[in-house]
């Protein structure tokens, strides 16, 4: 078994459907793969080449394409080196396998995720439970069309007295009145 | 006073289930009523000032400098000023910066537990005017919509030199009789209540915790 | 002894058994989020069977603050000085990982003067943090005066702060592109005898904690985290260092200026809160020989901040990165991902609390005396804000 990751994604680019393949440095490197083979890959990764460290999981929320993209950073003590793999899933159609399985700590990020973006993972123990938030009856609060100043504005009020500024127009005000390049 | 709050009869309890309803009280809490003679309520003000009790519960960043506030180098100890922690024992309300939705119905429940007369400073920014997180969707703007501050002490974070400066001053207060939170709570407990439930979607205590 | 009496009653219960609440066997009580024995604004809800503990579920969020959402509508520069809000007691790492990440991404190099007053600030950031989980182990196994110590030790460490950055607690020191300021004129005089005084605390603290009785009984035995445990759990840190592993960032994968100091990585074989504690105590001796390397070291001239672009119109190009320190409780990490335009995209913070605080205390409570959980929970060191942001 080779440690150099390149040869390790060439070698698993025969059974699994591997694209947009970056290497974002030494120790990181970026890939996606097909939402069906996902846990089977992250697997193999785990019990075949010793990546065995799940740093986070997390999702980024890409509205205007109408995809939620996964991410799993993964970990390998051995050899230092990071993998990140990238999952598409449908923003609508939100459900994902769970790995709860092979990370017991997997269980507390989709919950997480199920708060805060309402993605489903079906059999993941505790997913319904409240996490941060509680009675929560909103659209799930971290995705991007959920406007968080008007919410806060609605229920919390602001106090009398509050200035809102823009900082641009504020500073150009303030402390460059002349100088205004754009670099 | 009295006869206010006995016309607008007990509290209702909305939240609770019917048979939860028996288990709790529904009485409406009673103001504080000075004594007739004003020697005794000032002498009484200055004891009250001079052994306060802090109620130890963490509730924002603010709590980190209680810790320096109570050991030997600030030592709030020498102005009469003690954590404890329980809010049965406690007659200082710290709360220590901002609240989220999820502590507030717990500062509610630990504020409402304590004996009156009672006391609520609050550190940092965020209580007054919801500081760093102004734009948050999880966190509290103004606390005194909720809670009856009687002191804020802002700063971010507010320095332990100014938490004792805070102590005096609230010791200050005391003294004159001008810390009537304790009171205004309770005069004005609908209103209060309306606030606390506008935010807290899943009010499942009762309206009082005696 | 004792713990090895503890020991076998803990194997010897039946945890398979569904626990039946209604059975009046069993008592169902809350720690936290009112509680003095819990680490921060967080809450353990347990199911006891006489003085020992059958259940445990974590309830975090108490904190939640939407900092990621926060940051998704802040420019560049507008997020740095609320990252380091996000861990109270340590907020330079954040700020620091921050910095790291933005630099990577928009192709910023710092000087190397501001490596060093980085590397710096993040050591006298540990320490500071160590000292008041130091005086929190001491306090929750009934040794207060440890606790008095180390706070005021602990005080005089922010003084340094205070004299470097301005700032005792949110320093908001270190800036993408560098450091905000150098070091004011005999700071490293000053900073020695801070380092020589916590030292000899140390010292003291070896013979009244370490030796005592007390202690030694309680914590022996306590919370024990088996070798097979920690990569399930993505244990990482001192509960993974103390469980035997030698894995340390800062050793491993060094930034900023790690590889040109000599320490030691420490580590336990015994993975109960005595040995965490152990490691701990020791990792701060190493801190503190790190420090003394740094002031000798450090480079006295030259700049400690890169030539920025107008912050104002300060446009990051798309990508992503994960970037991650050796922070007193494991790997902290931060992942931005970038669009192109003045706002991040997604930024998640991964804080090591994160599986202790939940996963690991969850397992690791059933089967302890509910008089040891606040001490096991401070024994495997967690801090809520990190856990929900």
């Amino acid at each position: 078994m080779s440690n150099d990751p390149k040869s390790i994604i060439e070698e698993l680019s025969d059974h699994y459907q591997i694209s947009e393949i970056k290497e974002q440095k030494a120790d990181l490197l970026l890939l996606k793969i097909p939402k069906e083979d996902a846990v089977q890959f992250i697997r193999e990764l785990r019990d075949g080449q010793n990546y065995t460290h799940l740093a986070f999981m997390t999702v980024i929320d890409y509205i205007e394409s109408g995809i939620f993209t996964l991410t799993y950073m993964l970990h390998n003590y051995a050899a230092h080196h990071n993998i990140a793999v990238h999952v598409d899933i449908d923003r609508e159609q939100t459900e994902m396998e769970s790995i709860h399985e092979l990370w017991v700590h997997a269980a507390t990020y989709q919950r997480e995720l199920r708060e805060m973006y309402g993605i489903r993972f079906p059999g993941s123990p505790r997913l319904d439970d409240d996490f941060c938030l509680e009675g929560w009856d909103e659209i799930p609060p971290m995705r991007r069309e959920f406007d968080t100043v008007s919410y806060s504005r609605e229920r919390f009020f602001d106090r009398e007295g509050r200035i809102t500024t823009d900082p641009r127009e504020h500073m150009k005000q303030i402390m460059y009145p002349i100088h205004t390049d754009n670099d | 006073m009295t006869t206010k709050d006995q016309s607008l009869g007990p509290l209702a309890n909305d939240g609770l289930s019917p048979e939860e309803r028996d288990l709790f009280s529904d009485a409406r809490p009673v103001p504080y009523q000075p004594y007739p003679i004003e020697v005794v309520e000032k002498f009484v003000n200055w004891v009250r000032a001079n052994s306060l009790f802090m109620l130890a519960f963490g509730t924002g960043c603010g709590a980190v400098e209680l810790n320096p506030l109570m050991t030997a180098r600030y030592d709030a100890y020498r102005f009469g000023f003690q954590p404890r922690p329980t809010p049965r024992q406690a007659s200082v309300f710290m709360i220590g910066g901002y609240a989220s939705v999820k502590t507030l119905k717990r500062i509610i429940r630990s504020y409402e537990q304590m004996q009156g007369p009672k006391f609520v400073v609050a550190l940092g920014i965020c209580p007054v005017n919801g500081g760093m997180y102004w734009d948050s969707y999880n966190t509290v703007n103004q606390f005194d919509l909720y809670i009856p501050v009687d002191l804020y002490i802002t700063g971010c974070m507010p320095r332990p030199e100014v938490l004792l400066a805070g102590v005096l001053e609230l010791k200050k207060k005391i003294k004159e009789g001008r810390a009537d939170g304790h009171n205004r709570y309770i005069e004005n407990l609908d209103w209060y209540k309306a606030n606390q439930k506008r935010i807290i979607k899943n009010w499942d205590m009762p309206d009082y915790s005696w | 002894m004792i713990y090895a009496k503890r020991r076998k009653r803990m194997s010897t219960q039946e945890h398979n058994a569904p626990i039946d609440l209604e059975s009046g066997k069993y008592v169902k009580i809350w720690q936290g989020p009112q509680h003095p024995g819990i680490t921060g604004n967080m809450a353990l809800e347990l199911v006891l069977n006489g003085d020992e503990v059958v259940d445990c579920k974590t309830h975090v969020g108490y904190l939640h603050r939407g900092f990621e959402k926060l940051m998704e509508r802040r420019t560049f520069i507008q997020n740095f000085p609320i990252v380091c809000r996000i861990a109270v007691p340590e907020p330079t790492f954040n700020e620091y990982l921050y910095a790291a990440a933005v630099e990577e991404l928009a192709g910023i190099e710092s000087p190397q003067r501001a490596q060093w007053l980085r590397t710096l600030n993040l050591e006298l950031m540990r320490l500071a943090s160590y000292l008041m989980w130091l005086g929190g182990i001491g306090a929750s196994f009934g040794q207060a005066t440890i606790y008095q110590w180390t706070v005021t030790h602990r005080d005089y460490v922010l003084d340094l702060f205070e004299e470097m950055t301005g700032a005792r607690v949110y320093h908001m020191y270190i800036v993408p592109g560098g450091v905000r300021a150098g070091l004011p004129e005999g700071f490293e005089d000053r900073a020695r005898a801070v380092l020589d005084g916590v030292e000899r605390l140390l010292n003291e603290i070896e013979k009244v904690l370490f030796k005592n009785v007390v202690f030694k009984a309680r914590a022996k035995g306590l919370g024990i985290i088996s070798k097979e445990m920690v990569d399930p759990y993505g244990i990482v840190g001192p509960n993974a260092r103390a469980a035997g592993f030698t894995r340390d960032l800062r050793r491993d994968e060094p930034y900023l200026v790690y590889d040109q100091l000599d320490f030691d990585v420490v580590t336990g074989t015994e993975s109960d809160a005595y040995a965490r504690a152990k490691v701990r105590h020791q990792e701060m001796r190493e801190g503190i020989r790190m420090m003394r390397q740094i002031l000798e070291q450090m480079p006295t001239d030259g700049p400690f901040q890169a030539k920025m672009p107008n912050v104002l119109h300060w446009e990051v190009p798309a990508g992503e990165t994960y970037v991650k320190a050796e922070c007193t409780r494991g790997e902290y990490g931060y992942y931005l991902v970038t669009d192109g335009s003045q706002y991040l995209r997604r930024v998640h913070v991964r804080g090591p609390s994160y599986t202790h605080a939940i996963a690991v205390m969850e397992k690791l409570a059933v089967g302890t005396n509910i008089a040891d959980i606040a001490g096991l929970m401070v024994s495997l060191h967690t801090y809520p804000p990190e856990i929900e942001r």
